[in-house]
């Protein structure tokens, strides 16, 4: 590969938006991955796709709503089982001011 | 033979007529677990004491003379990523560890509803990111034929326990092979479904536009019988859609005569097994001894499949995975000095290495700036894949192709080189960027006996066409059938 796609300091830019944090050697090896990844991935560029619309779902059947109705939900007991970090009723997180 | 080695529909009739009680047949399935399950490690959890009292459930209503449902007694293993209330659903991950969910997902509910009984949680590649099941963060699952090998991935458990016999059937989940390609390594039957035709509700979600729930079994009767159960409209899954669900084992009752089968070049080219093609065009000569038209088929955009999917599959699940953050459940880290930190720590110490990879290239293409040149052009391809497919199936009923372009490799083989990985998807990669349904089945095995498997795809909804073309293909496939040893390699027992 000759060129870089993805330099080490996107790398962190980009890990910093997805919330996540690499120490020196996971970067390194992060960067020569994605580039490698994303190298192959220029394959895409042999098409020609001007005109073509793109697909999100490729099933066309029209969307189901459910009519608004109030229906029973989780418990909120039940919705706070799964943390430690509780307080009254509440979810606990630090300080964010 | 021990009834943990019978199919499910074997059980069930066994058990109607008062053959045996689903009580015996559940202490047999429990046995092979405790035999087998330290070799394969094919389950994160088991479900023992609750199975075995709803296995007298099922007795006291055979001894009522109670009508039974589809599937009473049948030991049923859950892929992890498949919510089970009340059961730990880990995803094979560290940041769901201890993770209980509140509700069932639909297709648990059907299942339990059919008689069906849960026997456990099934190993996988975290987050269903993976070919091999070596991505899980408890460890390798091994396949059963040779366990050095993997058994493919993600739904490398749920396979590997049908294949040692440790389950009759298995939940699997597909979103760009996941069922399909360890099925063909384990020699079992494995269908991905029409994207729509079994609602996602409790699915823990990698890929939202590509994954689907789908059976794991022993042949392809057992498969139809699943099928049948999990398929059809759910109101918590607004892209299930409201089709009527066939009799899926009647349809298998005809003949394939009428059928007009293409097989399409692309999948023939380089870097396929040579013990593949052959075992695929020894098939393909069944097919026309079956009276089936057999054609040659250009899918021309096929070799774009694989960056348009990973670039499609890895923005989703950027998207998808943000929402663990260590706040609500699962995995927390110890110390961090802000909410900032709190969520790098615990997102950074919670994902392993894969998921991390796929998060990042996911962030990156939807990132600014870039979005168009990838995710956008991206979509665009999946247009031209689904294209050919459409066009494709103007002329014929269904397509034939390898599962996997190589039968299962050694265990640490390719988890180094990320790409080669990826590449171990490419004949099952491009039926899920269409949202086409596709069944595994085996077709023969390598001279180191280890199973083959070949793809029949459908158009949208076509589940009845492509159980109907496999069911056949089973019936009257000459090759007399193996089972899998479970035996550690003789290296293996001297290190024990």
């Amino acid at each position: 590969m000759t060129e870089k796609i993805i330099t080490k300091k996107e790398v962190e830019y980009v890990a910093k938006l997805a919330k996540l944090e690499f120490n020196e050697e996971e970067k390194e090896e992060f960067t020569s991955q994605l580039n490698s990844i994303l190298d192959y991935f220029k394959k895409l560029n042999e098409l020609d796709t001007e005109k073509v619309e793109p697909t999100a779902y490729v099933i066309s059947m029209p969307t189901l709503l459910n009519n608004d109705e109030v229906k029973p939900s989780l418990l909120q007991k039940e919705v706070l089982h799964n943390s430690k970090y509780i307080k009254k009723d509440y979810f606990k997180v630090p300080k964010i001011m | 033979m021990a009834l943990n080695q019978l199919t499910a529909h074997e059980i069930v009739s066994l058990i109607k007529k008062k053959k045996v009680t689903a009580y015996e047949v559940m202490q047999d399935i429990f046995s092979q677990i405790d035999k087998v399950d330290n070799l394969t490690k094919a389950f994160l959890f088991v479900n023992r004491e609750e199975a075995l009292r709803q296995a007298k459930e099922i007795d006291t209503k055979v001894k009522n003379g109670e009508e039974l449902p589809a599937l009473a007694g049948v030991a049923v293993a859950i892929k992890d990523i498949i919510a089970t209330k009340g059961i730990e659903t880990t995803c094979g991950s560290k940041i769901l560890k201890g993770f209980i969910p509140p509700y069932n997902a639909t297709v648990i509910n059907r299942l339990k509803e059919s008689g069906a009984i849960i026997i456990g949680k099934t190993n996988m590649d975290e987050f269903a990111m993976g070919s091999s099941t070596e991505n899980s963060a408890f460890g390798p699952t091994h396949n059963p034929w040779d366990l050095e090998r993997v058994p493919g991935g993600s739904s490398g458990g749920s396979t590997a326990a049908v294949a040692a016999d440790e389950a009759f059937i298995a939940l699997g989940t597909d979103t760009g092979g996941s069922i399909r390609q360890p099925a063909s390594l384990c020699g079992m039957v494995g269908l991905k479904p029409t994207y729509g035709r079994v609602s996602r509700y409790g699915l823990v979600a990698y890929a939202s536009s590509l994954d689907q729930i789908g059976p794991i079994t022993k042949n392809v009767t057992d498969c139809a019988l699943v099928m049948k159960v999990i398929s059809g409209h759910d109101n918590m899954d607004s892209t299930s859609v409201n089709l009527e669900v066939p009799d899926y084992l009647k349809s298998c009752q005809k003949g394939i005569g009428d059928l007009k089968i293409g097989v399409p070049k692309e999948y023939f080219i380089k870097g396929i097994d040579s013990e593949v093609k052959s075992a695929l065009d020894r098939a393909l000569k069944i097919f026309a001894k079956l009276g089936a038209s057999i054609e040659e088929v250009s899918l021309p955009h096929t070799e774009y499949s694989l960056p348009a999917y990973y670039l499609i599959a890895t923005a989703e699940a950027s998207s998808n995975l943000a929402r663990y953050d260590g706040v609500q459940y699962g995995y927390r880290t110890e110390e961090y000095e802000d909410l900032a930190s709190m969520y790098q720590k615990t997102r950074s110490e919670g994902f392993g290495s894969e998921v991390k990879r796929r998060i990042m290239l996911g962030t990156y293409a939807l990132s600014s700036g870039y979005y168009d040149a990838y995710y956008l052009k991206a979509q665009k391809v999946r247009t031209l894949i689904k294209e050919d497919f459409d066009k494709a199936f103007s002329k014929y009923d269904i397509l034939i192709t390898p599962t996997s372009p190589t039968p299962a490799f050694k265990l640490n083989e390719k988890v180094s080189d990320p790409l080669t990985m990826y590449l171990s998807d490419i004949y099952t990669i491009p039926i899920n960027l269409a949202g086409i349904p596709a069944i595994s089945l085996n077709c023969g095995y390598s001279a180191n006996n280890l199973p083959i498997g070949l793809q029949i795809i459908g158009k949208h909804f076509s589940e009845e066409t492509i159980l109907r073309a496999a069911f056949n293909f089973e019936e009257n496939n000459d090759l007399e059938k193996k089972r899998p040893s479970i035996k550690p390699a003789k290296h293996m027992e001297a290190a024990k």
